[in-house]
């Protein structure tokens, strides 16, 4: 942070007495001047201030309220770390964490291999249909998230069409109401993002995979490579930027889950769906323990940041 | 394998696949036409169509106020929120206001926060201030929220601009307004319109905001509404399918209609992330 505030302040001390133009100039590399760059800050103004009021200053506020013991109405006292230990104390909230971080793995990895399988269909061969299929794929995204939930509570039900099709398969003794099922309800609401995020992941490899340089699929092809190995080796390398991205998003989508789970299971049975978003909202608006609620919304950042940050490192570019 | 029956093998995958992210579609569209109360079991043709079951989703969800709330607040953020976005990237990236990186940095930074860090503080914080239960207090929350991605998305967009064409201008004496909206905006259309079809997307189906900000439920969006509709008729599967088939139809139309927007959007806007 230091070096970039220190630039950018000479040239605006040098502005007002014109000989400093040289510095200046030499500094900015452009020529605006400092009159029009304090002047800019005029457009930058009003969408900071939203911005600040309305996103950064209650995020700050959150920080200082899991300090806090408060029950919404009377004084608050001071709490220390006190809703932070409770956290790994009281099992349904770290075991919520746990539940976020296996949806991961439904939110996250599946769509990301999905996307790629479909991407790798897409490509090359298919000329017909191609947008139908794209916008198909992509449809589920675009759904208010409450919407999903409630269609896909009826299609896990006792009578619902998954097991219509399961009996219709031979397999009716597996048949159940799938999000009561004590071991099986996480997993059930885990492939619900499944099926919301696999078409996301697949439009941004699409994307990537526009820019690879054609020739090199040509190159492939010569040397006698078939579908699977240029995929392999061309299209694959070519969207790793994409894969990146589509990792971050979903993962912050996993972590973060409240529609869905708030119409479908609401965290049953028995909290087994429990996740952070859900206790953050229960503890602070149903409960009053506007602390833990706090302290819990700033653990989930935290996980948030890190996991990202280290899916950013991983899949670093190297060279 | 021959490349013919590579093309058979690969619209077999694509078919199964699009008919798994299809079929939960046609089974609550199925299950709407149901009569009204009706037990269905699986996907099943109904007896009779019946279409009753819209109209009285929408009369008992009381989806008019719900609709006009949605629509409001839509409204009202994707222009504030288009605009804010715009001005800022400009002054960022063309007018290069001292700090600009910093506070580049600093937008950024908030596309990883949870909405959950913001909103427990944020509703003490406007229940103080009275705006609590208000349209206000709601679109501009969902305004700062979606600031992120707005100004990051035209901070691209105006970097991707040739410098000369700024610089031409300036030469001519266009003062920077003038510069913005002569010579930035025209060529900004594409830009600026996906921008305002995602911003309408995140409005349209912002759940958890609305459900603690607005408790006066003739207020609340059409969203948050189906969530706690759900809790009064769960047992009630075509209502229940033609009240979640209201909220989606709107969405799914621009979807429809602005379907390159939308490709655009998710593809380009995240490549440099």
């Amino acid at each position: 942070m230091a070096p970039d505030m220190a630039a950018p302040v000479s040239p605006r001390r040098a502005a007002p007495a014109r000989g400093g133009d040289g510095i200046a100039a030499g500094r900015a590399a452009r020529p605006p001047g400092g009159r029009r760059r304090a002047r800019g800050w005029l457009y930058v103004l009003p969408a900071l201030a939203v911005y600040l009021g309305f996103a950064i200053w209650p995020a700050l506020n959150t920080l200082r309220l899991s300090f806090l013991t408060w029950d919404g109405i009377l004084p608050p006292s001071w709490a220390g770390l006190e809703n932070y230990v409770k956290i790994f104390q009281d099992q349904a909230l770290y075991e919520a964490v746990l539940h976020s971080l296996v949806l991961i793995v439904f939110f996250s990895l599946i769509p990301v291999a999905a996307g790629l399988l479909m991407t790798g269909l897409l490509l090359g061969k298919v000329r017909r249909g191609m947008t139908f299929f794209r916008v198909v794929f992509f449809l589920p995204q675009v759904l208010p998230l409450v919407a999903v939930g409630i269609t896909w509570r009826w299609l896990y039900s006792e009578d619902g069409v998954v097991n219509q099709l399961l009996g219709l398969a031979g397999l009716g003794s597996f048949t159940r109401a799938w999000l009561g099922d004590y071991h099986l309800a996480l997993i059930a609401l885990g492939l619900i993002g499944t099926w919301t995020m696999s078409g996301l992941c697949m439009m941004l490899f699409l994307a990537g995979a526009q820019k690879i340089d054609p020739s090199l699929y040509e190159a492939a092809s010569l040397e006698g490579a078939g579908s699977y190995r240029q995929f392999r080796h061309v299209t694959l390398p070519g969207v790793r930027k994409e894969i990146t991205i589509a990792g971050v998003i979903t993962t912050i989508a996993a972590l973060a889950s409240f529609d869905l789970v708030f119409v479908t299971t609401n965290g049953g049975p028995a909290g087994q769906t429990n996740v952070p978003a859900l206790l953050v909202y229960r503890l602070a608006f149903n409960e009053g323990d506007i602390g833990g609620a706090s302290a819990l919304a700033v653990l989930l950042t935290v996980i948030v940041v890190a996991i990202v940050s280290t899916i950013r490192y991983v899949t670093r570019d190297k060279s | 394998m021959s490349t013919r029956g590579g093309v058979t093998l690969r619209y077999g995958a694509l078919v199964v696949m699009a008919v798994t992210v299809l079929l939960p579609f046609v089974g609550i569209v199925l299950a709407a036409l149901h009569s009204p109360g009706a037990q269905i079991s699986g996907l099943s043709i109904p007896d009779q169509w019946s279409w009753q079951n819209f109209a009285l989703a929408w009369e008992r969800g009381n989806f008019t106020n719900l609709m006009r709330s949605s629509v409001l607040i839509a409204f009202c953020v994707v222009p504030l929120a288009v605009v804010l976005a715009v001005l800022a990237a400009f002054g960022l990236t063309v007018l290069k206001v001292w700090g600009n990186r910093t506070l580049s940095a600093g937008f950024v930074l908030g596309l990883t926060l949870p909405v959950e860090l913001v909103v427990v503080a944020l509703y003490f914080n406007l229940r103080e201030v009275g705006l609590t239960n208000s349209y206000i207090g709601i679109i501009l929350a969902e305004a700062a929220l979606f600031m992120p991605f707005g100004v990051y998305w035209m901070q691209t967009h105006f970097s991707s601009v040739p410098d000369e064409l700024v610089e031409a201008a300036r030469i001519d004496g266009a003062r920077d307004l003038v510069v913005l909206l002569r010579v930035l905006l025209p060529i900004s259309w594409p830009a600026i319109t996906t921008l305002s079809v995602l911003y309408f997307m995140w409005s349209w189906n912002q759940f958890l905001l609305v459900l603690v900000m607005m408790q006066d439920p003739d207020r609340r969006t059409a969203p948050s509404g189906l969530g706690l509709f759900v809790g009064q008729y769960s047992t009630d599967i075509p209502l229940l399918a033609a009240a979640s088939l209201i909220v989606i139809a709107p969405i799914v139309i621009v979807y429809l209609t602005f379907q390159r927007s939308f490709v655009n959007g998710i593809s380009q806007g995240a490549i440099k992330g």
